[in-house]
């Protein structure tokens, strides 16, 4: 490695680390040793305490949605002490004065009491709502940061296809949380659901009348309700959750690319001290700050809601917003979906943007890994992240997906849009209706587009070094902003990455001379790959910065050298080493343009 | 990756033999130069200011003890304010305004003890504990080969050992029983949910001279007291003593408007009314939620769930939205004491779209 890659001095940092002495040897003894008598738990427990993480703020984004589990979880236990799940009505008479003789559920009465009439109850209700939208939240964030910098592909396939069934979950856990208390947001939303399944081809009556155990709104949804959501669901979850965390620990953490980080090695700290301490105190920090929100900013103010009715409604009616995509969906869908022929009602208006879009948009997410692998035909395990520029086919899909995603959620809000902004709720709905359809693509296009340009702009970076903002004259009166070569510590992020190639039909001709075409998969596949890598922008290699070095006919070029702080940059004439100009302090320096000194 | 060779020197690369043109593409390395670059290795280790100063690192240990004592003080305050503040006490805080004071006393001070034990085991985990980074290696996740081999021959030679390849009796019989013992729970499940909906989706509680009555009061309204213009949420007379008052409402709610009757367009919206008085099914024929916004100067009825919208003037056909059915009129008329009642029940099903609905 050359001088100019390493600081000076950096030898010598190294050489006073301070090493923590070393605590004596010796065996295990008292309660530990008992347990270990027993299970032969140490050698696991010391592997596990000494396993490596690394270090950057995006996988904090997991451990966001893991820490919020358990938040909602504990909170979670704590309401079902109070919170009655029944549709018994009953009359209220608690201490919230504007509800009093109001006719309600006793699953909405103990909502109400919880809130007014358990101390402490509203700060965990509100904690148990605010951690939930927590949880969903940094699932869809640290979905998008797994996606973006390639993290499911081999070996952790498996695990983005639990992870994607966890978001699913998590958000059909979500609905069914917000159901129980019974206020007249959630009966509407209820009775959205209702008329959702009443939509199935064939069997919709039948699988509302099951499910509902009756004519809508009936005695039976919220008990079974509370039954999904306090058990069915968290079991699935928390036995996912648990595979999840298993196969990060068996696979070993994903890292970025970096000086000393290969696909090979895992270069973090170790759980224990430090992770133990980070990862500990994150769980604190995140239960704090959602306990703080709790504290200030009211969530489901039921109260103010009243109880479910099926005939009055509020204006303004919305899911909770991680529902909003599916909403939107059904604001948007047209109406003339709707078909009636020899005595039926096929309702694709209700149909497909009820029950299709949401479990359609999951399948081809947990899918993604397995297409990529099929057209990349890679084999090979990948334990360091693409940098999201390097993947541009990729980026684009993924901002194609959330465009696609953000104009449903947007739709969800048509009616406050139209409201706040005084602009026509038709033209609105209109407007996306067509977006949904052109911006995706659009953006698709246009990410790639700068994925690209960021890849030139790193070769760049490389090929001609980091403008020092100096300005050099030489002594014929040419002026040169003097160049910088990128340490190789920097550089390395830079040309580290592989760029995949187009895969090729094989040989057209076989050994016999007979034309063959390839199978219609194999053509699929070959145009598939063209689509995702024709345009590759190549890591620089350093045969190509010695070209830039060198080749005096270039449009731009710099001379690199050992002794050279600065560079020069923009002439055609090549300098020698020994140039002049390649002292700290160059003869000339431009300060007044006007003058030309 | 990049197994291949060491960096090159500069003077390697900078060797003027094996200078190669920018403008002949991409270039891999050719005369003596690595294809790649390779890994510079870690980066040097650059101290933190605890590591080096003593007094720096007594800082550090001062504010992550100072956390963790606000944690501890915090805790205190909750347990205090948990028994001394009254449940029912509202008072200004500032930037949120009137709020429940022990919600707010108890959350807050909740989230700051939460909140200091973290900030103090992060600070120290910063600050104190080793930041120098430690390689660990990877293996592949496949199986050595042998270990592979060993496990396929274990499942084989059990499946041999078990003699089910031998005994096809066996094998038949046991594919059945599995096949067919998750039955019984699946039709126990399904079959005893709910009762089948038969004709329950498509009639409603109205009947020939039910009166409309106001919702909630329940009581009747007079072809005079509905003026143009006026709106009315409406019920069937008697149906909240029925046993199942929400579901009976739930499909039985209607919307009683006067329009000016030349500003009705269809015929049969006029005959269905009473002098420009007309009842529609509250119900939206998209997903059911009732279509409770009335424009009285257009005569549009807009869902607030999904915004599809209806024109009374046109027998409640959609204008906009993803509803597909014109909503339900009710058939009314005038009795005897000139209160407004059902001519008819809804002659169709009222509701979000089903199957069988025809």
């Amino acid at each position: 490695m050359s001088d100019s890659a390493t600081p000076k001095g950096a030898a010598g940092l190294r050489a006073d680390d301070v090493t923590p002495e070393a605590p004596k040897k010796r065996p295990m003894a008292g309660l530990a040793g008992w347990v270990d008598d027993r299970t032969g738990t140490a050698k696991p427990v010391s592997y596990l305490l000494k396993k490596v993480f690394p270090d950057h703020w995006s996988f904090m984004l997991g451990e966001i949605a893991m820490f919020s589990l358990v938040i909602v979880l504990v909170t979670g236990v704590f309401l079902t002490f109070w919170f009655v799940p029944s549709s018994h009505q009953v009359l209220y008479n608690g201490s919230y004065v504007p509800l009093k003789g109001i006719e309600m559920s006793e699953a909405f009465k103990s909502t109400v009491d919880i809130s007014f009439d358990v101390r402490g109850g509203l700060i965990m209700r509100q904690i148990h709502h605010w951690s939930a939208l927590m949880f969903i939240a940094a699932i869809i964030v640290h979905m998008f940061r797994v996606f973006f910098t390639g993290a499911f592909r081999k070996p952790r396939e498996i695990n983005w296809v639990i992870g994607t069934i966890l978001s699913l979950l998590a958000i059909n856990e979500g609905f069914a949380g917000y159901s129980l208390p019974d206020d007249l947001l959630s009966g509407t939303g209820l009775r959205a659901a209702e008329g959702f399944m009443q939509s199935i081809p064939v069997l919709g009556s039948y699988v509302a009348f099951f499910v509902f155990g009756g004519a809508f709104p009936g005695e039976a949804i919220i008990p079974r309700l509370y039954t999904v959501h306090v058990l069915l669901l968290p079991a699935i979850i928390i036995g996912l959750f648990t595979a999840h965390i298993v196969l990060v620990a068996v696979h070993k953490h994903t890292q970025y690319p970096g000086p000393g980080r290969t696909n090979d090695n895992v270069v973090g700290f170790p759980f224990m001290p430090v992770y133990m301490a980070k990862a500990g105190g994150f769980l604190f920090i995140v239960f704090g700050i959602t306990t703080l929100i709790s504290a200030l900013v009211t969530i489901n103010p039921i109260w103010m809601y009243g109880p479910y009715n099926p005939s009055p409604v509020t204006a303004g009616s919305q899911p909770d917003w991680y529902m909003g995509f599916a909403d939107g969906a059904l604001r948007l869908f047209p109406g003339f979906t709707e078909f009636h022929a020899l005595g039926f009602t096929l309702s694709l208006n209700v149909f497909i943007p009820a029950l299709v879009v949401m479990p359609l948009l999951y399948t081809i997410a947990g899918a993604y890994p397995f297409i990529e692998a099929w057209v990349t035909g890679d084999k090979r395990e990948h334990h360091l992240l693409d940098r999201p520029r390097n993947a541009p086919t990729r980026t684009g899909l993924g901002i194609m997906a959330l465009s696609f995603y953000l104009i449903l959620f947007i739709a969800a809000g048509n009616d406050l849009i139209a409201i706040k902004l005084g602009l026509s709720i038709n033209d609105i709905t209109r407007s996306l209706q067509v977006m949904l359809i052109v911006v995706p693509p659009l953006a698709y296009w246009v990410t790639k587009r700068i994925c690209l340009s960021l890849q030139r702009r790193d070769r760049d970076l490389v090929l001609h070094g980091r403008e020092t903002g100096r300005l050099v004259r030489t002594a014929e009166g040419k002026f040169f902003e003097a160049h910088e070569p990128l340490p190789a510590l920097e550089r390395w992020a830079l040309v580290q990455h592989e760029t995949p190639q187009p895969l090729r039909l094989k040989a057209t001709v076989d050994a016999n001379g007979v034309r063959r075409r390839g199978t219609r998969r194999e053509r699929l596949r070959a145009r598939i790959s063209g689509f995702y890598f024709a345009e590759g922008v190549h890591a620089v290699t350093p045969a190509e910065l010695a070209a830039a070095s060198h080749d005096g006919t270039a449009h731009e070029a710099i001379t690199p050298s050992r002794e050279w702080v600065g560079q020069l940059h923009g002439g055609a004439d090549e300098r020698p080493e020994t140039d002049a100009y390649a002292s700290h302090e160059p003869e000339v320096e431009a300060t007044d343009p006007t003058t030309g000194r | 990756m990049n197994e291949d060779g060491d960096e090159p020197t500069e003077a390697e690369v900078s060797q003027p033999g094996t200078a190669v043109r920018l403008d002949q593409g991409h270039i891999e390395g050719s005369g003596g130069i690595p294809e790649r670059f390779t890994n510079p290795g870690p980066a040097p280790h650059v101290h933190r200011l605890a590591d080096r100063d003593e007094r720096a690192a007594r800082r550090a240990e001062i504010q992550v003890a100072t956390l963790f004592g606000i944690s501890m003080v915090a805790t205190v305050v909750f347990l205090v304010a948990y028994f001394a503040i009254d449940l029912h006490r509202y008072a200004f805080v500032p930037g949120i305004g009137q709020a429940n004071l022990s919600n707010v006393v108890l959350g807050v001070s909740l989230g700051l003890s939460l909140l200091c034990i973290g900030l103090g085991a992060v600070h120290w985990a910063k600050t104190l504990m080793p930041d120098t980074e430690v390689a660990e290696d990877r293996h592949p996740q496949r199986s050595s080969d042998e270990s592979r081999i060993e496990a396929a021959d274990t499942i084989l030679a059990g499946g041999t050992a078990s003699q089910l390849a031998r005994r096809p009796l066996i094998k038949y019989t046991l594919g059945g029983a599995l096949g067919l013992f998750a039955l019984p729970l699946v039709v126990q499940l399904a079959g005893s949910l709910g009762p089948l909906p038969k004709a329950d989706l498509s009639t409603t509680f109205w009947r020939k001279g039910l009166r409309l009555m106001r919702y909630p009061e329940f009581t009747p309204i007079k072809a005079s007291d509905v003026t143009i213009g006026s709106v009315f949420h409406v019920m069937p007379e008697g149906i909240q003593k029925t046993p199942d008052p929400l579901e009976q409402e739930g499909k039985a709610a209607v919307l009683l408007m006067r329009l000016d009757p030349s500003d009705i367009l269809s015929a049969k919206e006029r005959d269905w009314g009473h002098d420009g008085i007309v009842a529609y099914s509250m119900i939206c024929t998209h997903v059911g939620c009732p279509v409770g916004l009335y424009e009285q100067q257009t005569h549009h009825l807009l869902c607030p769930c999904h915004q599809s919208t209806f024109d009374v003037t046109r027998d409640a056909k959609v204008i906009f939205g993803p509803a597909n059915r014109p909503l339900p009129q009710l058939k009314i008329s005038v009795d005897a004491d000139n209160y407004l009642v059902a001519d008819a029940p809804f002659l169709e099903p009222v509701g979000p779209s089903f199957w069988e609905r025809g």
